[in-house]
């Protein structure tokens, strides 16, 4: 099971944050810290695996990816594989947000917080990997926005209109 | 109407127009932030949906990358929650995921919510409610909306089918009574074609059968299908996860199941799925030798790859193998020691791990040394990483593996003057264990410790307080093997000693006050006798002397060298440099340190008038003079002289309880404080901080009586054999100062380059891992005490067991069919056939107690049942653990019978179990 989804840039800070358990927030923030502790400090072209036991407890382990000014973290426990793991970063970044912003960079990432989660519900439920195609994926995420510019569209002349009224 | 005005919802800050504020601040980000917050506060109070969803959003923003707290908003996300809109839907999802927990006061409230999302029509709104309760369902919550997964589990909409695939393991997790309702379901879902629904139901699957296996090996048909099939390497990876917790249950599903994963280990291109073939053959398939040649095949594919992912996931495997067959890291042993000098730190520590699992007796002495030397040139994290490793892998099972431990003493000196040495505390462990343990290496410690005190420039260095305080003590404790006790007092003296801490300070006093009263008692006590002996040998002769004699010395006192001249001319100077040394201390903050030089400084007193007189008179006359004296050294001698032994951890539970006191009064509640706190493993032993010592050795007394005699024996042995292979023996003499011969860490020239020294390392163990005779093969090992105890430490018990006892029960009573698992107890009164069935070997008894299941229910099958009693007769050899494993496997196959009745209750909802159970003999045999 994935146990969180990261997303950091090189100067530590975080870009997105999905656990799949709940902690509080100030545990989230050491944890995001710690990790971002042991990034930093890696040589660039080693392996992508982190002893994540000493974070996050018991079985867990960590893999990581560094895209331009980019950390992505996914920490899980015995039961995925880690190679999956590096692939599903791979599937995130390369195949869908690279589609979906065209050549995506951090800022892309920073704007579009609702956007990026909603990506990441596509792929990932309750720590569970459930799609890994991503034109799938993007279908989905773009049906969704339409569905949200849809009752965003109707909502916005109603609410002036009953304000008007109401006064 | 309260709330803010439309001229505050229309210029209402959007997420995006927060986020470029936020880049933008000139204020300050924290200040940016809390007014940001202020608003937020205000807007979510709005009436207006959209005014409240977007404060809400931009709240989950801030607490998700900002990390501020959002609680308080729980209840206006129920509201935003409430809007028929599917974009207000989407954001209070979003938050609620984000802030609830099981103790939000407002979560029951969100079942109603729930429950219409989940029975919308639109696949998306169900989507964000299952999203929403795989991560916040609680039992109430899994409870209440068992019924509207379940519908869901069948689905048209495959979108919606699989997530609601998913949100069952959290579903059952929570209420494991909903298993009964839904398992059904899930597994019918197994049989889907669609690859995403089979993901995600093998991806359930696996999740739980990591947490209890044996429930699931019904399923194996199922899933020995999927394997084959599979096309997808997701479904494969999570299969093999499964059939690696499964194949150790059952000897037949593994053989059933060992040829498809080779199969699939020579054809898969996605090293993903190849890695975990590889890992499921050498964890749950070791025994399989063909299987195990083809995955060490693999692993050395990986090993040799570029990809630094891949050779570490190699040597990972390898690790594993490791414990079952060793010859697989052997084999591979040039790439492993090759891969200590890799830039990446992931796989150094990799294969540091592996080389110290080829550490054996026979070449321990060379990987250390090799390991050490390494260490000397590494960065402090890997230099610590290698001396921790060595340190837990010399001393296993109580030094296991250590033959000379005159070497392992002068090794852990060496490890200590590392540079980047941080592991003082346990070398100091060690040191003392060692010295408590080991009666022969003894005068080797001392020497080490001497080494140590010595050096000044030690003193500076605030890792090694630690070490120090070790050697002070040995150079206390044992300090009749001393060659010359004086220089001891001085190093324990010297100025510099105030850079310890005070606690070490202490035991730095407590450690001169012995060695004083030693070279009291020996110039006053023993008479001149030894001292004027060595007293005429300069210490180039003494030297020779004690090589020669030591062993004599050894056979004939248990003390192998003589002291030093010690005259009373060098104990005046030596109480007089106690005087100067100590008395600054009198005034010290520290209480224990005060105390231990007011003790000292009081017994110099004590005795200092008789030390002055005879130092000026006769010896006859000081003999006279000095009986007070001598009463009194003797007196503190005979304190000191009593050994210490290594204590158990149990020895405190030995001592009775006096009467009339309470132990637990009041302290009830320590446990759950102290629980979690982990007792230190097989290193027992009692650091004698001098205050405890007397009551600690008694304890240890009564088993270093009993080891006595056979140390006695060993240590003629050493000593004959050491006159004959003086050669392979340590030199003892003092030129042997290790420690100035070390070049500093960061010395260009032994930087070297990589290369250069992994064909060192790979020279080495080359040489060191073949099997060859080596000198100390002969050499008799050393006593080494051990107590009965620490084998048998007390070990917490678990109650892993319980946890998942009520998911498990439900899922064995869909799959079994039972009510629960026949308790323990009720064993005896099973049917006498199933007794004899014990006695059978395996498969057999698993045959028979099936039938004896169908016998139960119509008897058949009673023919088959005598056939296999015929086999019986053949198959008498049994041991108690298989019986153990059939009985469990009888109780559940014995439980088929009573699920009989459930399905004709429950007929309304046909169960295809019997079947299932049934096909998994026919499928295994």
């Amino acid at each position: 099971m994935i146990k969180a989804v990261m997303v950091m840039n090189t100067q530590g800070k975080p870009r997105l944050a999905k656990f799949f358990d709940f902690l509080p927030v100030e545990k989230q923030q050491e944890l995001i810290r710690r990790v971002f502790g042991v990034l930093c400090s890696r040589p660039e072209n080693v392996s992508n695996f982190i002893e994540a036991e000493s974070i996050f407890g018991p079985d867990s382990r960590l893999v990581y990816n560094h895209f331009a000014t980019l950390y992505f973290v996914v920490v899980f426990d015995s039961s995925e594989n880690e190679l999956a793991m590096l692939d599903l970063i791979q599937l995130l970044v390369q195949q869908t947000l690279e589609r979906c912003f065209k050549n995506v960079c951090e800022l892309d990432i920073v704007f579009n917080y609702s956007k990026i989660h909603t990506i990441l519900d596509e792929i990932i439920l309750g720590g569970q990997v459930l799609e890994t195609r991503s034109t799938e994926i993007m279908r989905a995420v773009e049906e969704i926005s339409k569905l949200e510019a849809a009752t965003n569209a109707i909502s916005f002349i109603p609410k002036s209109a009953s304000s008007w009224l109401s006064r | 109407m309260s709330g803010p005005s439309l001229m505050d919802s229309l210029f209402q800050r959007t997420l995006e127009d927060l986020i470029k504020g936020l880049r933008q601040q000139l204020i300050g980000e924290q200040a940016f932030i809390s007014k940001a917050l202020e608003e937020i506060r205000k807007e979510i109070k709005s009436t207006d949906l959209s005014t409240k969803s977007t404060a809400l959003l931009k709240l989950c923003y801030l607490s998700n990358l900002h990390f501020h707290d959002m609680s308080f908003a729980a209840f206006h996300a129920l509201e935003v929650l409430s809007s028929p809109r599917f974009s207000h839907k989407k954001i209070a999802y979003h938050a609620i995921s984000l802030s609830f927990h099981d103790s939000t006061p407002v979560l029951l409230l969100i079942t109603n919510h729930l429950r219409k999302d989940l029975t919308s029509t639109n696949e998306f709104e169900v989507s964000l409610s299952l999203q929403c309760l795989s991560r916040i369902a609680n039992v109430d919550l899994a409870r209440d909306l068992t019924p509207e997964v379940f519908t869901l589990l069948s689905s048209n909409k495959l979108y919606v089918r699989k997530r609601a695939v998913a949100v069952v393991l959290r579903v059952f997790e929570k209420y494991p009574d909903s298993v009964r309702v839904c398992f059904k379901r899930l597994v019918e879902n197994l049989e889907n074609y669609d690859p995403q629904i089979l993901s995600a139901v093998v991806g359930v699957f696996s999740e739980l059968a990591c947490k209890d296996p044996r429930s699931y090996l019904p399923l194996a048909p199922e899933f020995y299908k999927i394997l084959v099939d599979s096309k997808s390497n997701w479904i494969s990876i999570k299969v093999l996860k499964i059939f690696a917790k499964l194949a150790p249950l059952e000897p037949r599903l593994a053989n059933r199941v060992v040829e498809p994963i080779c199969d699939l280990m020579r054809k898969t291109g996605a090293k993903s799925l190849l890695f975990e073939c590889v890992r499921t053959v050498v964890t749950s398939f070791s025994e399989y030798e063909s299987a195990v040649r083809l995955a060490v095949e693999k692993i050395r594919e990986f090993l040799v790859d570029e990809d630094p992912n891949l050779k570490y996931l190699g040597l990972h495997a390898l690790s594993i193998v490791a414990s079952k067959h060793l010859w697989v890291v052997s084999e591979n042993k040039e790439v492993v020691i090759k891969s200590l000098s890799d830039p990446d730190p992931n796989i150094k520590i990799e294969s540091l791990r592996l080389v110290m699992a080829m550490v054996s007796e026979h070449n321990v002495a060379e990987i250390s040394k090799v390991l050490v030397n390494y260490a000397l040139k590494s960065d402090p994290l890997f230099c610590n990483e290698i001396l921790g490793s060595i340190l837990s892998t010399c001393s296993r099972n109580v030094y296991e593996i250590i033959v000379d431990f005159d070497w392992y003493v002068s090794l852990l000196g060496e490890m200590s003057r590392i540079p980047h040495c941080q592991m003082g505390e346990e070398i100091e462990n060690q040191f003392i264990d060692i010295g408590l343990r080991v009666k022969d290496v003894r005068p080797e410690l001392v020497r080490v410790a001497r080494d140590l005190l010595i050096d000044p420039a030690l003193l500076g260095n605030s890792f090694l307080h630690r070490v120090l305080s070790a050697a002070a003590w040995v150079s206390g404790e044992y300090v009749e093997f001393s060659r010359n006790p004086l220089e001891f007092m001085e190093a324990l003296l010297q100025p510099r000693t105030s850079l310890l801490p005070p606690s070490i300070m202490a035991i730095y006093i407590q450690s001169a006050f012995k060695v004083l009263v030693f070279c009291l008692h020996t110039c006053f006590v023993r008479g001149g006798s030894t001292a004027g002996v060595s007293a005429s040998a300069s210490y180039e002769s003494f030297d020779d002397l004690s090589v020669e004699n030591g062993a004599d010395s050894t056979v004939a006192h248990g003390q192998t060298c003589t002291s030093a001249p010690i005259t009373n001319e060098s104990i005046v100077n030596l109480l007089k440099l106690v005087e100067l040394a100590l008395s600054p201390l009198l005034g010290s903050h520290d209480v224990e340190v005060q105390e231990r030089a007011r003790n000292l400084l009081g017994f110099v007193d004590l005795i200092k008038l008789e030390a002055l007189n005879s130092s000026g008179q006769e010896e006859n006359d000081s003999e006279r003079k000095g009986v007070e004296a001598t009463k009194i050294i003797r007196l503190v001698h005979d304190a000191f002289s009593k050994e210490l032994g290594p204590v158990s951890l149990t020895a405190q539970g030995k001592v009775p309880v006096p009467d009339g006191l309470t132990l637990n009064e009041n302290l009830g509640d320590l446990e759950t404080i102290c629980g979690d706190i982990e007792l230190p493993s097989s290193n027992t032993f009692s650091f004698g901080y001098p205050s405890e010592e007397k009551d600690v050795s008694s304890f240890s007394n009564l088993q270093i009586k009993e080891d006595s005699g056979q140390s006695n024996e060993s240590t003629s042995l050493l000593a004959e054999h050491r006159k004959r292979h003086g050669l392979y023996y340590l030199p003892s003499g003092k030129s042997e100062v290790i420690s100035n011969d070390y070049p500093p860490a960061n010395d260009p020239a032994l930087q070297g380059d990589n290369n250069d020294n992994a064909s060192d390392l790979v020279k080495l163990t080359a040489e060191s891992l073949v099997p060859k005779r080596k000198p100390n093969h002969s050499k008799p090992r050393p006593v080494v005490v051990k107590l009965d105890e620490v084998d048998e430490k007390p070990v917490a018990v678990k109650q892993l067991e319980s946890r998942d006892d009520s998911l498990s029960g439900a899922v064995r009573d869909i799959l079994f069919g039972s009510e629960d698992i026949l308790p323990t107890s009720s064993r005896s009164n099973l049917p006498n056939s199933n007794r004899k069935g014990k006695k059978k070997q395996h498969m057999i008894t698993q045959v028979e107690s099936k039938e004896n299941v169908v016998d139960d229910g119509n008897s058949s099958s009673r023919r088959r049942k005598d056939h296999s009693h015929g086999k019986e007769r053949r198959h008498r050899k049994k041991n108690a653990e298989e019986r153990n494993e059939t009985d469990r496997k009888e109780k559940e196959s014995s439980s088929n019978h009573p699920r009989r009745h459930k399905s004709r209750q429950r007929a309304e909802e046909p169960l295809k179990v019997p079947p299932q159970t049934s096909v998994i003999p026919d499928f295994l045999l």
